[in-house]
């Protein structure tokens, strides 16, 4: 359970996975440089907009936009895209399934860049819903596991769950405003925030972000997703999916934000997601799972920063997605690396790698600093523009600053654990035969973690590029962001020094910690990932229930069922509905029927009196047959002679085909009963006269169609035809046509699968299996 | 069923009702018909051949299997919305040639609204025969 599964009929790499490997490289890479492109002219100009119009009735628009925010995070996307399937072409290197793995991650990857560069709030759905899938394909990849495909399935479902709350929520959102156009959207905070609905709104759009984002109390998910291979997790965990509800919250920032019940509501759960997850993460020993709830620490700080609005905390919050990304990234692949070259992730099966993996070393040390925010990284000032920001926020800057300096002084202990243990102590003898990774696996987490040191020394290749432009975006005000290493003396840096202290106490003590809260943990009632079993469970019971009474495959139950609901909607409507024929009379002419039509009334009638009246089946199908041939006669007196003719034919193969089931049943089934059905007399002369009564209301009105005009007049000029009926069928509405023909497809595929008295026939093989014969 | 008479008469039937449906199909766009009745027709004419002799030799006679016929038949309907999709219209819109057309003369009119027709006529032919088919195998 602690290892990736690594498929023992490994094949040297093949053309195809060379091919896919090397275009997602190039891919990702192109999109990278194209984005840094864009840096300058989003940097000096308006936000750029793409958009191509998709359903214009509805307001949608295949809309893209590149501002200070959306570049930002396409760029993380794209280059530790980049970073992750170079890594993942070596880790994998030879699994059966590569070219499957590249194609789910290029479609990750195609959404995620869809996402955050979204323009429309129903294109941002779309591609949220896509990185959603993809992720479940991804966190599935070893689908022979079943933990595995449990935990995908969860993620699956909670994000998906979120997924339907933000659809609601973006509707609400985008009635309020009037438009789906991102920009416009973005600049409606007054009419919003004014509305009687916003509340509504910002609860569905946060319970959207916060099941993306793995805030408490849906976090669980989080950590079960590192079933996935390890470049998943390194991709999934830093720079994409789960930052997609960071980003969503950013991105809605200018328009839901800044109100009270934002403010709190991040700010409480983000502050609970981070204690909570980061007191967790001490407790894992598999190095994977730690880094994982290290990422809960992450988002949750994230969040807690994103409810204020005070420009410092932005800033903090913003900095801090390029940390995080940056270091996260490489810290889950060293774990691989460590995984792959040593067959565990588990902490008490490592140690003394140092001389066996230096370079691996190396690159965790660098990371690890980042992450436990030692200067000279780039996490070093993230964490002090946090502080900074915690003191900024007006309204609860203790709480926010305590939250800040627990949850950090936890990253610093499990980033010495990550970065320290696996490669200090004692090596054991089992590792002895553990040798150092290709070049091709450390190269990717070389160079992330030397981006993380080298935007440390000199932080002004971001502050101005990067991260003051998506500030700007967020706040919707110029803001000059500095980005400083020395600060001088000041509260921030004592916390710093407070957050350090504690952080190297916490990792001196481990391993007591940890067995104190396992100890604690057997008070706590059960975990949320069990309660989620258990809700499952329950769901499916009462589904199971629900499908015993409603789909219980007694045909005559749903006949019943389906009748009595038509009479009733139709009493309704014409005794009570809106459109309720108020009194009208019933004229009957009787004299001015004719004695042909008198006869098709009478082949009508008898016909159906005979089919009721006798017992032989046949006999009664035959006077069935010659109601509806009736039918057609009446179709043919008034006018609709395609009509009558369909009706026609349909008698004639109904009549045969019903004749030759009948020949095919038992005859026992064949004798009809004798029983007398009152009820289901009863619910037939209800039917009939409702339907009676709604027809003599109908010809009461006078006929006023102007669409029947239109076709007869647009028939000929427009589509060559004088057969009205065929036109429409064929040309004005052949869509409708196509469909009716594919059910009809579809119902004879069907019915003709049904009816086979072989089941196996025509699959090879099947009959040799004893499959079931006569 | 084993009736000389019906045996005779369903050679001559079969052929007369087939070429009748090709007819009603290509009658429908200006008279009653169309691809939904012509199908009807032509299936009629396999069912009586299948009754007449036996359902054997009428899945003999329609030669391919009576499902890919309604694939196929289901198929050129879709593939009649391709031609007015690709000149930037609407898909499903009717595009139509005046074979021999001039002044004054219409010409033979082909059109993608025939091919759709066509499709229907083969799918609904296959439905209704693979259904039945299915009902009498043996």
């Amino acid at each position: 359970m602690y290892t990736d599964v690594h498929a023992g009929d490994r094949r040297p790499a093949g053309w195809g996975d060379k091919i896919w490997s090397l275009g997602l490289l190039i891919f990702s890479l192109f999109i990278a440089l194209w984005l840094v492109s864009l840096i300058g002219p989003v940097h000096d100009q308006a936000p750029l907009v793409f958009s191509l119009s998709w359903v214009p009735s509805l307001g949608v628009d295949l809309a893209f936009l590149i501002d200070g925010l959306s570049l930002l995070f396409a760029l993380l996307v794209s280059g530790v895209g980049f970073f992750v399937s170079l890594y993942a072409a070596f880790y994998l290197r030879g699994h059966p399934l590569l070219k499957r793995f590249f194609l789910y991650l290029l479609l990750f990857m195609l959404g995620m860049l869809g996402l955050v560069l979204a323009g429309n709030l129903i294109t941002l759905f779309v591609f949220w819903e896509v990185t959603t899938v993809a992720s479940y394909l991804l966190i599935g990849f070893n689908h022979e596991s079943a933990s595995a495909r449990r935990s995908a399935l969860q993620a699956l479902l909670i994000t998906a769950l979120g997924g339907l709350a933000l659809l609601a929520g973006l509707i609400l959102l985008g009635s309020v405003a009037g438009t789906y156009d991102l920009v416009q959207v973005l600049s409606s905070r007054g009419q919003v925030q004014g509305h009687a609905l916003y509340t509504p709104i910002l609860i569905l759009v946060l319970i959207g972000a916060f099941t993306k984002s793995a805030q408490l109390p849906l976090h669980f998910w989080l950590p079960n997703a590192m079933a996935a291979p390890t470049p998943v997790s390194a991709y999934l965990h830093s720079a994409t999916m789960v930052k997609a509800g960071i980003y969503l919250l950013a991105r809605l920032h200018p328009v839901l934000g800044g109100s009270g019940l934002w403010l709190w509501i991040l700010t409480l759960v983000g502050a609970a997601t981070a204690v909570v997850a980061a007191i967790l993460a001490l407790r894992q020993t598999d190095l994977k799972l730690s880094l994982a709830y290290t990422t809960v620490v992450a988002l949750g700080t994230l969040t807690m920063f994103l409810g204020s609005d005070a420009s410092v905390a932005i800033a903090a919050a913003i900095t801090f997605v390029l940390v995080h990304s940056l270091y996260k990234a490489a810290l889950f692949m060293v774990v691989g690396i460590i995984d792959h070259q040593t067959g565990t992730r588990d902490l008490h099966a490592l140690g003394g790698l140092i001389r066996r993996l230096p370079i691996t070393f190396g690159i965790a040390l660098a990371a690890g600093l980042s992450m436990a925010g030692f200067p000279p990284f780039l996490g070093f000032i993230g964490k002090e523009l946090k502080y900074e920001g915690a003191l900024a926020i007006a309204e609860e800057p203790l709480l926010v600053a305590i939250a800040a300096v627990f949850a950090n002084a936890l990253m610093v202990a499990v980033s010495a654990t990550v970065a320290l243990r696996p490669f200090l102590g004692k090596l054991p003898p089992t590792l002895a035969s553990s040798r150092e990774a290709s070049a091709g696996l450390w190269l990717s987490p070389l160079v992330l973690a030397l981006l993380g040191f080298t935007f440390g020394v000199a932080p002004g290749l971001v502050a101005d590029t990067l991260v003051q432009p998506a500030v700007t975006a967020i706040l919707g005000r110029p803001e000059v962001v500095k980005l400083k290493l020395w600060h001088g003396v000041n509260v921030p840096l004592m916390m710093s020094i407070a957050t350090l202290l504690l952080g190297v106490l916490t990792f001196l003590m481990q391993r007591r910690i940890r067995d104190g809260l396992n100890r604690a943990a057997r008070w706590l009632p059960s975990r949320m990932d069990r309660q989620w079993d258990r809700g499952l469970a329950l769901f499916k019971r009462a589904a199971a229930l629900h499908t015993r009474y409603l789909q219980h495959g007694l045909l005559q139950g749903y006949m019943a069922v389906v009748f009595i609901a038509v009479v009733a909607t139709l009493f309704w409507a014409v005794f009570w509905g809106e459109s309720r024929a108020g009194g009208f009379e019933m004229q009957f002419n009787w004299a001015r029927l004719t004695l042909k039509e008198w006869a098709a009334m009478a082949l009508v009638l008898s016909g159906s009196l005979v089919a009721i009246g006798c017992r032989a089946p046949l006999t009664a199908i035959c006077s069935l047959g010659g109601m509806g041939v009736g039918v057609a006669l009446i179709y043919l007196f008034f006018g609709a002679p395609d009509v009558a003719i369909t009706q026609l034919l349909v008698e004639t193969l109904f009549l045969v085909l019903v004749a030759m089931t009948l020949n095919r049943l038992p005859h026992s089934m064949a004798v009809r009963g004798t029983r007398p059905r009152y009820l289901h007399a009863l619910i037939a002369v209800l039917v009939g006269a409702a339907v009676s009564l709604v027809l003599l209301a109908v010809i009461q009105q006078p006929l006023v169609s102007p669409t029947r005009e239109y076709y007869e007049l647009a028939s000929v000029p427009e589509a060559f035809g004088r057969n009205i009926v065929n036109v429409i069928l064929v040309d004005f509405r052949a869509l409708d046509t196509f469909g009716e023909v594919v059910v009809v497809l579809v119902a004879a595929l069907g019915a003709a699968a049904l009816l086979r008295r072989h089941p196996g026939n025509g699959i090879p093989g099947y009959r040799d299996q004893g499959g079931p014969e006569e | 069923m084993n009736s000389v008479i019906l045996q005779g008469a369903t050679r001559l039937l079969v052929a007369l009702i087939l070429l009748f449906s090709v007819y009603m199909l290509l009658r429908g766009h200006n008279l009653p018909g169309g691809g939904f009745i012509a199908g009807l027709i032509a299936s009629a004419a396999f069912i009586l051949y299948a009754l007449a002799w036996s359902m054997r030799e009428a899945r003999e006679a329609l030669r391919i299997s009576p499902v890919r016929l309604a694939t196929v038949g289901a198929l050129l309907s879709l593939g009649s919305a391709v031609p007015g999709a690709l000149q930037a219209n609407p898909p499903f819109t009717g595009l139509w040639l005046f074979l021999g057309g001039g002044d004054g003369e219409k010409g033979v009119p082909l059109s993608t609204v025939l091919l759709f027709d066509i499709g229907i006529y083969l799918a609904v032919l296959g439905s209704v025969l693979a259904l039945f088919f299915t009902l009498e195998e043996d």
